[in-house]
């Protein structure tokens, strides 16, 4: 085994954490009360979840908007363009490599925040299920005042069926959060902006050795 | 370090109080107690200052300083002033007792073909006992005259028997006679100057006793309405608005505003603000179409859902109301007698002349799509007897603007029918050949279809039917109103048989459930597989 060690990288910036964070507490507030909504059980009362998820609902959509401005006028949205590149290592990491306690494939860093899979992931959330999503939520909202634009039925089929993937996706999500250098460690990452993450700097045999003790 | 995880945490806290500011005011614009509901500040404008004055002290009225001896004398009293009164009253459904303003189309009315599933027919205006809610005097019907004190009179006095009492005792030789004839006629003289507009009692006399007592025909009309509180009626409650029948039943020459069988109340929902001179018989004349609070969800349901649905939780609060008559039932006896069997609510559960019965409480209505127009089969309408006919039902579509999810109460009955001609029949009741009096149907039958004019093949039997009534009074005060889960749930929605509509709540596609919630349940059943496996092979290491 080759020896690692660990460096912390600034990761995350202000904003974007304060984004993860607002957006986690806003798709949880979401999921409870649509499914409350959708009939599945009863928690807050019918009325209050209608409202918390309207004004929630409405919110998110606003916001939205300017992480979609912050994202282009950054050029952080290259973080999200896929690429096959070291996929598969990637896929064949967490479907194996990680039992027998090997490293991760892809390194993090500044300029690549997101393995191919994640960029994989978060692209089709941030741009396929999220703003259908969005708009199948918004003509809900508006559904009396445009009427027979779409059928009410077929948009809240949709919502609820894209809320469900989301809650898919929340529970691979928190579990991946364990898959860190420690069980918390991409927790921490995530509120700190501060990341630990292998230190890639070649370390020369020489090096080493001399300060190995075993 | 430490000094990076403090100011994240004062960030964080920021972000949240932020989050919070930015939710705050939709909040606060609707706290608990505020009264800014467009539709009650409306319909506080449209009846304030609703005191009534008139220039008029009907008890210095000369015409009316007479000794009487005779209704019609009253009546011709009333109109030697009131010149238009009964030339305009005689061309209402209240004396015609037919809908249509041809008197020779005799479709709908009781003085036609309609029938109903309680005393069934009106047997134009032959079943004497019916009359006695004729607005006429004894008992004549529309070959009399209007008897103006029915509505108009608030002293509570018996005219039509001390009347009666008068005329004999006139006729006797015994001048004490004429002396206590002289008294009544003083008493009635007083009585008679007591004219009002129509007070609750007026109308109720006969629209709360509809069917033949108390609470049998209308499940949100009973003599609980007479001295309503505001939980019954907020309203018409004694403590709340104190509303007279008439408040809402506005009236032009004589004319009541109200439904009359297929004709609708309103041809459009209008408020005052739209048409000052609008009947102001719908909720919408006073509390417009967008009733409730501006950000209220509430106002969203108004196009497709009555105000009633949703503001009358449930019917006969107070008094019980009839939910069943099986007339054929009738004829049992005990000890070789008629009798009558009383049930839970002190209300008759048999009768040997009327057959069958059960009352209910607190009725929670059905609901059907209705644009104020009800249609029903009259005793000249082919029936199939292999069903149950719907003797009244409600007209509806989806897809009419004048068509709201609304409240019935649905009577059921078991009425006679023309097992030859397949049409109801209309057995004539009261009266010394009557049902009543002779427990014979078949003759009732023969007799109360020839006051119609309609044949009867002489063979009957019994048919189930049902009749719908609107339930539109017995509004509840606001924190009465239905809660959404009442519909908005998935087994117990009260609108369950309304199914051309999407539900939030109610509904969902199980298809779509299913995927969705496979989906998660394969999320969670891998990540537990791989957590577990992480943990027994521990990551790789070996110690």
């Amino acid at each position: 085994m080759t020896d690692q060690k660990t460096i912390k990288i600034y990761l995350y910036t202000r904003f974007e954490r304060l984004w993860h964070w607002f957006q986690a507490a806003v798709v949880i507030t979401l999921i409870i009360t649509g499914l409350e909504i959708h009939g599945t059980y009863s928690f807050l009362g019918f009325k209050t979840a209608v409202r918390i998820h309207n004004y929630i609902g409405l919110t998110w959509l606003t916001l939205f908007a300017f992480f979609v401005f912050w994202l282009f006028t950054t050029g952080e949205w290259r973080q999200y363009i896929p690429t096959t590149k070291r996929l598969f290592s990637v896929v064949r990491y967490y479907a194996w490599d990680i039992f027998q306690g090997k490293p991760h494939p892809v390194q993090k860093s500044t300029h690549a925040k997101h393995n191919p899979l994640q960029r994989l992931a978060y692209l089709g959330i941030s741009a396929m299920l999220l703003p259908v999503q969005m708009v199948t939520g918004l003509l809900y909202y508006l559904y009396n005042d445009l009427q027979g634009f779409f059928a009410l039925s077929v948009l809240a089929g949709i919502h609820t069926l894209i809320a469900l993937f989301l809650l898919n996706f929340l529970i691979i999500h928190l579990y991946m959060i364990t898959t860190g250098h420690s069980v918390l460690g991409h927790v921490a990452g995530m509120v700190t902006g501060w990341e630990e993450v292998t230190d890639t700097t070649a370390i020369e045999d020489w090096e080493t050795k001399a300060v190995r003790k075993n | 370090m430490k000094k990076r995880i403090v100011f994240s945490c004062k960030m964080a806290a920021t972000a949240i109080a932020a989050f919070l500011c930015f939710l705050s005011p939709a909040f606060a614009a609707t706290p608990e107690n505020s009264d800014d509901a467009p539709g009650r500040r409306l319909a506080r404008q449209a009846v304030k200052g609703s005191k009534q004055w008139t220039t008029t002290d009907h008890k210095k009225m000369e015409a009316l300083n007479k000794d009487f001896t005779s209704g019609e004398e009253i009546t011709r009293a009333c109109i030697s002033c009131h010149s238009e009164a009964a030339t305009q009253f005689h061309k209402t459904i209240h004396w015609t007792w037919l809908a249509s303003e041809d008197k020779t189309d005799l479709r709908y009315g009781k003085a036609g073909f309609s029938v109903n599933n309680f005393c069934i027919s009106g047997n134009a205006m032959e079943d004497k006992s019916c009359l006695s809610c004729h607005p006429g005097w004894d008992k004549k019907g529309v070959q009399g005259e209007v008897n103006c004190l029915k509505c108009h009179n608030s002293s509570g006095f018996n005219f039509e028997e001390a009347l009666t009492d008068v005329k004999s005792f006139l006729k006797d030789e015994d001048p004490e006679a004429h002396e206590m004839a002289k008294d009544l006629q003083q008493d009635i003289k007083k009585a008679v100057t007591q004219v009002t507009f129509p007070d609750r009692k007026s109308c109720g006399d006969c629209h709360f006793t509809g069917g033949g007592g108390d609470g049998v025909k209308h499940g949100d009309l009973d003599t609980s309405l007479t001295k309503p509180n505001r939980m019954l009626d907020v309203h018409m409650g004694t403590d709340g608005k104190n509303f007279t029948c008439t408040r809402c039943h506005t009236t032009t020459e004589h004319n009541i505003a109200g439904r009359i069988y297929t004709n609708p109340a309103v041809e459009s929902r209008k408020s005052l603000i739209e048409d000052d001179l609008a009947p102001k018989i719908t909720c919408e004349s006073c509390h417009s179409a967008m009733p409730h609070k501006n950000d209220s969800k509430m106002n969203d349901h108004t196009d497709v859902v009555s105000c009633q649905a949703c503001h009358i939780p449930s019917f006969a609060r107070v008094n019980p109301t009839m939910m069943m008559w099986d007339w054929s039932k009738t004829g049992k006896m005990k000890d070789g007698k008629p009798y009558t069997e009383d049930g839970e609510f002190g209300k008759p559960v048999y009768k040997t002349i009327k057959g069958e019965f059960k009352w209910e409480k607190n009725v929670i209505p059905e609901y059907y799509r209705f644009n104020g127009s009800l249609t029903s089969t009259t005793a000249d309408d082919v029936i199939d007897p292999g069903q149950i006919v719907k003797v009244s039902q409600p007209v509806g579509d989806k897809s009419d603007p004048q068509t709201r999810i609304f409240p019935f109460k649905i009577h059921r009955g078991k009425q006679p029918y023309d097992k030859v001609h397949n049409k109801l029949l209309a057995p004539i009741l009261s009266g010394s050949k009557g049902f009543w009096t002779t427990l014979d149907m078949n003759d009732a039958i023969e007799r109360g279809n020839k006051t119609l004019g309609l044949p009867y093949s002489g063979q009957f039997d019994y048919v189930e039917t049902t009749y719908a009534m609107p339930i539109t009074h017995m509004v509840a005060p606001k924190e009465n109103a239905l809660a959404c889960t009442e519909c908005h749930i998935r087994e117990t929605s009260r609108l369950a048989g309304i199914t051309d509509l999407y539900m939030p709540g109610r509904d969902r596609f199980r298809l779509v459930d299913t995927i969705g919630w496979v989906s998660v349940l394969g999320a969670f059943v891998a990540v537990l597989l791989h957590g577990l496996g992480r943990f027994f092979m521990r990551n790789g290491k070996e110690d």
